[in-house]
């Protein structure tokens, strides 16, 4: 496919390879934000192919693995009433809520419908006007136009059944968070290119200054991360600290003009919780007062937070790149994808889930 | 979840600015995907689409930097090697 497999080319990977094994003289520590960039670095083996003194770790930017409990149990408690479906993207299915996940209220005969688009979801309300459709609406703000789409076009039909149970979160105060916290090792950003096509580059600009580091807007093919950490070392090693774009093929400066207007319609900024992590002030969206009667939390109760799971699962130290998924005692053994201990374990798009696909049997120490 | 694939516009069906959609080519499979966001698009572009919004039309000139970037950073480094060479 045009603009996938020329951006997997290994001879050009080995070239990016040779590239930074002679302009690295100090060991350095970059952080890749998404949880899509975490998954091709393990899948193509980029790590592998870094000089030893270059380390990734693993960010936040898995959407699945940072809603937090009491959404997926308000999900569940709106699975199963009776006049509901329930309309979610696939992943999120398996995510343990505080007592089970959505496939086992399915499997008892909860409507839980799997959606491609948020627009399937206003499908199915539009053909089912005697039941309550919601959807649950996760993601980064990559995922925000569509989210917003849906509750525009709802209102405008004048929708009355459809509502949207929101868990949408923002990245540039997920990196300022780890960056403020006491024993950060994080010395430079990979910034998420899919996210900045949407919301531009200029918010990273402040963190760039206050944090004296560098930050490159990247792309996702082993190619674009390869030059993404190049442009990030290159940087490190001259002592500088620029945002940078590697993914201009689709990043413009100024993001999507028309879907970010039609994101401060439809969403005002918020303070949200993230799974494994805790609140971070002014790290998400929620529907703003124009749309607050397409809130299903106005519907069906408010979510409310609830004490931390306690298991032996470190998803929140791999979620902020503390640590990697082999460092836990539960990884592959207690933990695996059919009996997940922790989100990271379920979403595709969570670190462990992705050291368990590629990196087994191999360990990383082997 | 914020994974987007490229594909190609083969058809555009002209309606309000936010109700326009397309048919977009991935390699063979085409989907119906909403164009509202790239208002500029027309057919032969290829847009990024993340779950069935188009979120980006790619530039094909800028395409290329990746390839592009090595030579650069090649040549600077023979420029330095060649002044710190005695």
């Amino acid at each position: 496919m045009k603009f996938v497999e020329e951006y997997r080319d290994g001879r050009v990977a080995a070239h990016y390879a040779a590239l930074l094994a002679r302009s690295v003289t100090r060991p350095w520590t970059v952080m890749e934000v998404c949880g899509g960039q975490t998954h091709a670095i393990v899948r193509f083996g980029i790590d592998q192919l870094l000089p030893e003194g270059v380390t990734l770790a693993h960010g936040p930017g898995c959407p699945v693995c940072v809603t937090p409990v009491e959404m997926i149990d308000k999900a569940i408690e709106i699975a199963a009433t009776d006049r509901a479906i329930l309309c979610s993207f696939g992943d999120m299915l398996r995510v343990p809520g505080s007592s089970r996940d959505l496939l086992a209220v399915k499997a008892r005969g909860g409507d839980v419908r799997i959606v491609y688009s948020p627009l399937d979801a206003l499908q199915v309300a539009r053909e089912n006007p005697q039941r309550e459709v919601v959807f649950f609406a996760v993601g980064f703000e990559t995922t925000a136009p569509a989210n917003a789409m849906a509750a525009y076009q709802a209102k405008r039909a004048g929708l009355a059944n459809f509502s949207l149970l929101v868990s949408q979160v923002l990245v540039p105060p997920a990196i300022e968070s780890i960056l403020a916290a006491p024993g950060n090792r994080v010395q430079a950003f990979l910034a998420a290119g899919h996210v900045c096509a949407v919301m531009g580059i200029d918010a990273y600009q402040p963190l760039v200054r206050r944090y004296r580091l560098p930050i490159v807007v990247t792309g996702f093919e082993p190619l674009d991360i390869l030059q993404g950490v190049a442009m990030c070392v290159r940087q490190l090693e001259r002592g500088e600290a620029r945002l940078e774009n590697q993914y201009s093929r689709v990043v413009r400066r100024a993001g999507n003009a028309p879907a970010q207007a039609l994101i401060r319609e439809v969403f005002e900024v918020i303070p949200r919780r993230w799974r494994g992590i805790g609140e971070i002030p002014a790290s998400g969206l929620g529907l703003s007062a124009a749309y607050a009667e397409y809130d299903a939390e106005r519907r069906f109760g408010t979510a409310r937070p609830r004490a931390e799971e306690q298991s032996e699962c470190i998803a929140g130290l791999v979620l902020q790149g503390a640590r990697k998924p082999p460092d836990c005692p539960a990884f592959g053994t207690r933990c695996t994808p059919e009996h997940p201990l922790g989100v990271t374990m379920v979403s595709s798009e969570g670190a462990c889930a992705a050291y368990h696909r590629y990196r087994r049997p191999v360990t990383e120490s082997a | 979840m914020c994974l987007a694939v490229p594909g190609r516009i083969v058809s555009i069906a002209e309606a309000a600015p936010l109700m326009r959609v397309g048919k977009v080519d991935f390699g063979g499979v085409a989907r119906e995907v909403n164009l509202a966001y790239v208002p500029e698009a027309v057919v032969g572009d290829y847009v990024l689409v993340h779950v069935g919004f188009a979120l980006s039309l790619i530039d094909e000139a800028e395409a290329q930097r990746v390839f592009g970037y090595l030579q650069e950073i090649e040549e600077i480094e023979a420029v330095n090697g060649a002044k710190e060479a005695p």
